[in-house]
C-alpha cells in the first residue's frame, strides 16, 4: 500500500468519526468549542413567520446606509425580544430586511411588533447616582408605563446586570415635538436639541423643577440609552441634552428620539405564515419519500455495478454525513427548497460516481487490464466531472446573490445547499470514492469479472 | 452502432410537439401565476368541524371590505382563499372573523401575503439571474472547451437546449394550471432553477466525451464523431438519470404530500428533459451548426435526404 493511499485512509476514518459526532443528536459539547450542533429547520418545516420589511419611503429616494443597519439593529432587538430562538434578521439589498421566525405561535402579534415605531419613555432615575444610572445604560429594565399600552413585552428572564426594580415613568415620546442636534454656545460640543409639546412642557417643568441634580433617564423599547443629569428646571419646554457626543452619537440620539426608534419608516410587503402542522407535515412526507428513494438507488447501485457499486454506497453514505454535518455546524436552515438543493446536488455525488464506473467498465471491456482500467477511468471521467460541476457552482453563486439582495429567501435557500453540496460531492469523489476503489481491488484481487463488475 | 444523430429532426419534431401546445395555452390563457408573483394574500385554514361553503367564507372577506376573494375547497377539507394584498388591519383580523362567524375553531395552514410590486420583482430580478447565469456559463464553457475547434458553439448549444428545458417546463406548469389548477409558485421558480442546473451539468458531461474523442478520432468527420460520443455517454446517462435521481423524484411525487407533488412531477419532467436535451438537442444542433444544415432547409430536395 503507498504512502497516500494510507494517509487518506486516516483521513476518511477522522471525516467520519467527526461528521458522526456531529450528526449525533445533542451530542455533548466538545471542549474548546463551545456550542452546540443542531438541524434548524426553516419555518416551511416547522411553521412560523417570514416577513419582509421595505422601507417606506419613495421608491426613487436614496437610503442612508447607517440609517438602514440601525433600522435592522432594532428590529433584531424587536425579534430577540420575542422569544424566538432561531430567529432570523437580514438586509437584503439597500431597502429591505427579512425576518424569519421559525415556530413563532402567534404570527399576528409577531408582525405588529416589527412594524411598530417603538416606545420612547423619559424615566425617572431619582434614586440613582449619576454613576450607578450610567451602569445600567444599555440594560432592559421595568417601568411602571401600562404594559397593556407598551407595543413591547419583554419575555426575556432578567439577567443578572438587569434590575428588577421598576421605575417611574414621567413621560413618553408623544411629549416631544421635535428633536435637533446643535452645538453648544460656549464649548462647541455637539448637543441634542428638543422641543416639547404643551403638555410635555408642563409635565417636564414640574419634574425638573423638583428634580435638579437627579438623573433623568431616556428609555427606548424598555433599554435604557441615555442617562443625563437635570442641571436645572426646564420651564420653556425647549432643552438640550449634553456630555461628551460626537457628531454621530447626537445625530444618532436625535433619530432615536425623532422616530421613536426606527431611522427610517418601515411597511410590510411580504408576509408568510405557515401553521406548525403543515410543516411538520411536509418534514415527515419528505423525509419518508427521502429515505424510500435513497433505498431504492443503493440496492440499484448495488445490483447493476457491484464491487464499484458498494463504494459509491459507501462514498455517498460519507457525502450525505459531511453535507448533513455542515449544515448543522455553520449553520444553514434547511427549508424545503434547500432540501431540493441537497437532492440535486446528491444526483450530483452519484453521476461523479457513475461517471467514473463506466468508464472504468469501458476499458475493462476494450482489454485493459483492472488496475489500467480504474487509473484510466478516473483520469478519463474526470475532466467531465470537474467541468459540469464547476458549471453548476457559477449557477448556484449567481443565484445565491440575486436570492440575497432581493430577500427571495427560497432561492437562497436552494442555491446554497446546492453549493455545498456539489462541492462535498467533488471532495468525496476524490478522496473517498478514488481512495476506498483502490483499496477494495488490492484487498478483493476480482479475477471475475462479470461477478464483481456486472460485465 | 446506433444512428441516433441521424433521426434528429424528427427528434426536433418532437419536442416542438410537446412545447407548442402549452405554449398555445399560455397564448390563450397565461401562466396561471400565483399570488407569489402577482402581489395578493393567500390564506389556507382547516376547521375543526365541517368546512364550509365558499359562499359563506366570501361573505366574511366582504364584510371586512374584500370584495374580488376566490375560495376553493381541497380535497383534504381545508379552505383556500386568494385575495389581493391585504392590509395589515384587515389581514390579522379575518381569520378570528371566520371563526366567530362560522363559529369553530379555525387553524391557519397557511397566509401568505405579498406586495404587488414585489412579485414582479421576483419574477423580473429571477430572469436577469437566471440570464446572467446562462452568459457566464457559456463564457465558461468557451474557456473549458479551448482545446477544440469552435469552443463558444457548445456554450450556446447546452443554452439552446436549456431554453429547450425551461419551455418544456413552463409548457407543462400551462398545461397543468389549465387542467389541474396549478399555480406557478415559488416553489415551481425553484424547480425550473433546479432544471436549469441540471440541464447544463449533463450537456457539459456529454460535450466532454466529443471534445475527449476530437483528440482522438481527428479523421472522422463530425456528425459521427458526436454521434459516437452520445451513444458512448448513453449509459451513464440512463443510469444518472432514469435510475436514480428520477426515483428520488418519483418517491417525492408518490410519497412527499401534497406541497412536494407538484414540485416533484416538475421536477421530474424537467430533469428527464434535461437529459433528454443532452443527447437529442444540444448535440444534434452542434452538428446541424457544423453542417450549416439552415442553407439546405427550404429546399425540399435535400430536406428529404437528411431525414
Amino acid at each position: 500500500m503507498q504512502r497516500t493511499q494510507i494517509t487518506n485512509i486516516v483521513l476518511i476514518v477522522l471525516i467520519i468519526i467527526v461528521t458522526i459526532y456531529i450528526n449525533i443528536p445533542n451530542a455533548p459539547a466538545i471542549p474548546g468549542i463551545n456550542r452546540q450542533f443542531q438541524t434548524r429547520l426553516g419555518l416551511d418545516l416547522v411553521g412560523g413567520v417570514q416577513a419582509l420589511l421595505e422601507a417606506d419611503l419613495p421608491p426613487d429616494q436614496a437610503i442612508d446606509a447607517d440609517a438602514m443597519q440601525t433600522a435592522r439593529q432594532i428590529v433584531e432587538n424587536r425579534v430577540n425580544g420575542l422569544g424566538v430562538t432561531e430567529a432570523v434578521v437580514q438586509q437584503a439589498g439597500d431597502r429591505r430586511i427579512v425576518v424569519e421566525l421559525p415556530g413563532e405561535k402567534d404570527p399576528e402579534q409577531a408582525l405588529s411588533i416589527l412594524k411598530q415605531t417603538g416606545l420612547l419613555e423619559f424615566v425617572d432615575f431619582s434614586e440613582l447616582t449619576p454613576q450607578a444610572a450610567f451602569t445600567l445604560v444599555g440594560t432592559k429594565i421595568e417601568t411602571d408605563f401600562a404594559t397593556g399600552q407598551s407595543p413591547v413585552q419583554p419575555t426575556q428572564p432578567l439577567t443578572s446586570t438587569q434590575t428588577t426594580q421598576t421605575f417611574h415613568t414621567v413621560m413618553t415620546g408623544k411629549a416631544l415635538k421635535s428633536v435637533s442636534v446643535t452645538s453648544n454656545q460656549l464649548t462647541g460640543e455637539p448637543e441634542v436639541a428638543f422641543q416639547l409639546t404643551s403638555e410635555g412642557a408642563q409635565i417636564f417643568k414640574d419634574y425638573t423643577t423638583a428634580n435638579v441634580g437627579n438623573v433623568l433617564s431616556i428609555v427606548l423599547d424598555k433599554e435604557v440609552i441615555s442617562v443625563p443629569t437635570i442641571n436645572e428646571p426646564i420651564t420653556e419646554g425647549q432643552g438640550s441634552i449634553s456630555g461628551n457626543f460626537t457628531i454621530e452619537s447626537a445625530n444618532a440620539l436625535a433619530v432615536q428620539l425623532r422616530y421613536g426608534s426606527l431611522p427610517i419608516p418601515l411597511k410590510i410587503v411580504e408576509s408568510r405564515t405557515v401553521g406548525p402542522t403543515l410543516g411538520q407535515d411536509s418534514l415527515r412526507k419528505s423525509l419518508i419519500a427521502g429515505a424510500i428513494g435513497f433505498i431504492v438507488v443503493i440496492l440499484f447501485m448495488g445490483l447493476y455495478y457491484r464491487l464499484p457499486g458498494f463504494v459509491a454506497i459507501f462514498a455517498i453514505l460519507v457525502y450525505a454525513l459531511i453535507d448533513f454535518a455542515l449544515f448543522r455546524a455553520i449553520p444553514i436552515t434547511l427549508t424545503l427548497p434547500g432540501i431540493a438543493g441537497f437532492l440535486l446536488s446528491t444526483g450530483s455525488a452519484l453521476d461523479a460516481n457513475i461517471l467514473v464506473f463506466e468508464r472504468m467498465k469501458e476499458e475493462l471491456r476494450s482489454g485493459q487490464t483492472l488496475r489500467q482500467a480504474t487509473k484510466l477511468g478516473w483520469v478519463r471521467a474526470w475532466p467531465s466531472i470537474r467541468d459540469s460541476n464547476i458549471a453548476t457552482l457559477i449557477t448556484c453563486t449567481i443565484l445565491y446573490y440575486f436570492g440575497s439582495t432581493l430577500g427571495a429567501t427560497i432561492v437562497k435557500g436552494f442555491s446554497l445547499t446546492l453549493f455545498i453540496g456539489v462541492i462535498v460531492s467533488l471532495f468525496t469523489a476524490l478522496l473517498v470514492t478514488r481512495t476506498t476503489l483502490t483499496m477494495a481491488l488490492e484487498y478483493i484481487k476480482p479475477t471475475n469479472l462479470s461477478r464483481w463488475f456486472g460485465i | 452502432m446506433i444512428n441516433l444523430l441521424g433521426k434528429r429532426y424528427y427528434f426536433f419534431i418532437l419536442s416542438l410537439l410537446i412545447i407548442l401546445p402549452g405554449i398555445g395555452v399560455l397564448a390563450v390563457k397565461k401562466l396561471p401565476l400565483s399570488i407569489d408573483f402577482t402581489g395578493g394574500t393567500l390564506l389556507e385554514v382547516q376547521f375543526e368541524k365541517q368546512a364550509p361553503q365558499p359562499a359563506e367564507v366570501i361573505k366574511v372577506y366582504q364584510d371586512l371590505g374584500v370584495d374580488d376573494v376566490l375560495v376553493q375547497s381541497t380535497s383534504e377539507g381545508t379552505i383556500v382563499a386568494r385575495s389581493s394584498f391585504l392590509e395589515d388591519a384587515v389581514r390579522s383580523k379575518i381569520v378570528d372573523e371566520l371563526s366567530q362567524e362560522l363559529n369553530q375553531t379555525v387553524t391557519v395552514l397557511k397566509l401568505d401575503s405579498v406586495g404587488p410590486s414585489i412579485g414582479q420583482e421576483v419574477a423580473q430580478k429571477a430572469a436577469i439571474a437566471v440570464g446572467v447565469a446562462a452568459l457566464i456559463v457559456v463564457l465558461y464553457m468557451t474557456f473549458a472547451f479551448r482545446g477544440v475547434e469552435h469552443a463558444l458553439r457548445y456554450g450556446i448549444c447546452a443554452i439552446i437546449a436549456m431554453i429547450h428545458d425551461v419551455a418544456i417546463v413552463l409548457s407543462l406548469g400551462a398545461i397543468g394550471g389549465h387542467f389541474w389548477g396549478w399555480q406557478i409558485d415559488s416553489l415551481y421558480l425553484t424547480a425550473v432553477l433546479t432544471v436549469i442546473g441540471f440541464s447544463v451539468q449533463d450537456k457539459i458531461v456529454v460535450f466532454d466525451r466529443v471534445r475527449e474523442n476530437s483528440r482522438i478520432y481527428r479523421r472522422l468527420d463530425f456528425e459521427t464523431l458526436v454521434n459516437h460520443s452520445i451513444v458512448q455517454t448513453l449509459q451513464r446517462s440512463i443510469n444518472t438519470q432514469l435510475m436514480t435521481v428520477e426515483f428520488m423524484l418519483l418517491a417525492l411525487a408518490l410519497f412527499g404530500g401534497i406541497t412536494l407533488r407538484e414540485f416533484a412531477i416538475i421536477l421530474l419532467v424537467g430533469l428527464f428533459s434535461g437529459t433528454y436535451s443532452s443527447i437529442f438537442i444540444a448535440a444534434p444542433i452542434l452538428v446541424v451548426w457544423e453542417n450549416r444544415e439552415w442553407r439546405q432547409w427550404f429546399t425540399s430536395k435535400d430536406r428529404q435526404a437528411l431525414a
